[in-house]
């Protein structure tokens, strides 16, 4: 199967509309899921069908913070075959190693120009398979 | 890619090595490739601290000796190898080798194009991806 659904997982609104913006802008057909809490998408990502193609993740986030999600989603047999994508501030090092260590796959500082790096998110991983069973269930109410 | 340290490259059959190595040189791509024919190779290689660790690692699936699951179960074991990206290049389209590879988290699982155009789009978008991304020190 192919790249059909992202979760963003981004507190700030502004963050989260340019995002949604600049993926309309090169695929209007992927399903882009919007959460703006850690704990939120854990238990969003734990109901049934609801398993995106890619999680797009902030680090900075109220409450839960994008490591420790990352923790949780990489011990967790269900989740752990989902990839992470990191969008952060943050050029700590050592945020980045930490990040690598618990195996995200792509480490993405803003701010940069979001158009360049959505295409680039969208050109990589439209290339990519995915696991099967992470097919969403469209049509299933939320 | 986003620093010039080399490109590991994890395929037996020379051919395909050479149809990467052609790609990246048409894509004026300056990392060096360094290739390896299986697994236990791989090892080898990233275990010798007198040889550069890659920016990436390129992985083919089917390889005699040790085979791309069986190496990357290693590597996401080992306290220091762990944090490489590892991107899947092969032409197994079997749903257990894409949700082992998965769920050994690897940073993406592309199926190898017959036709060379195709292959060395598969190959720019990896390099355009991994320039934009940060890549572990």
């Amino acid at each position: 199967m192919s790249l059909d659904s992202i979760l963003l997982i981004e507190d700030d609104k502004i963050n989260a509309l340019t995002f949604k913006k600049g993926l309309g802008r090169v695929n209007n057909e992927i399903e882009l899921i919007i959460l703006e809490t850690a704990e939120n998408a854990l238990q969003y990502l734990r109901n049934g069908n609801n398993k995106p193609c890619i999680i797009v993740l902030d680090l900075n986030l109220p409450k839960m913070n994008g490591i420790e999600f990352l923790s949780i989603v990489k011990k967790d047999a269900s989740l752990k075959g989902i990839p992470v994508i990191v969008l952060t501030t943050s050029i700590n090092p050592q945020d980045k190693i930490n990040c690598y260590n618990l195996q995200v796959a792509g480490y993405f500082v803003k701010p940069l120009d979001y158009f360049e790096l959505i295409e680039s998110v969208f050109n990589y991983w439209r290339k990519s398979e995915f696991i099967h069973h992470q097919i969403r269930e469209k049509s299933q109410p939320q | 890619m986003k620093n010039n340290r080399p490109i590991l490259l994890v395929e037996d059959d020379k051919i395909d090595a050479m149809t990467v190595m052609r790609a990246l040189k048409d894509l004026k791509i300056t990392n060096t490739l360094v290739h390896v024919y299986n697994g236990l190779e791989a090892l080898d290689h990233l275990k010798n601290l007198n040889y550069e660790k890659p920016c990436i690692i390129l992985l083919d699936l089917n390889m005699p000796k040790m085979n791309g699951i069986e190496l990357l179960k290693v590597l996401k074991n080992d306290a220091l190898l762990k944090k490489l990206p590892v991107v899947v290049l092969t032409t197994s389209n079997a749903e257990k080798d894409k949700t082992e590879s998965f769920n050994l988290s690897v940073a993406g699982y592309m199926l190898k194009p017959v036709d060379y155009k195709q292959f060395v789009d598969v190959i720019k978008d990896i390099n355009f991806y991994w320039t934009i991304s940060e890549i572990p020190d």
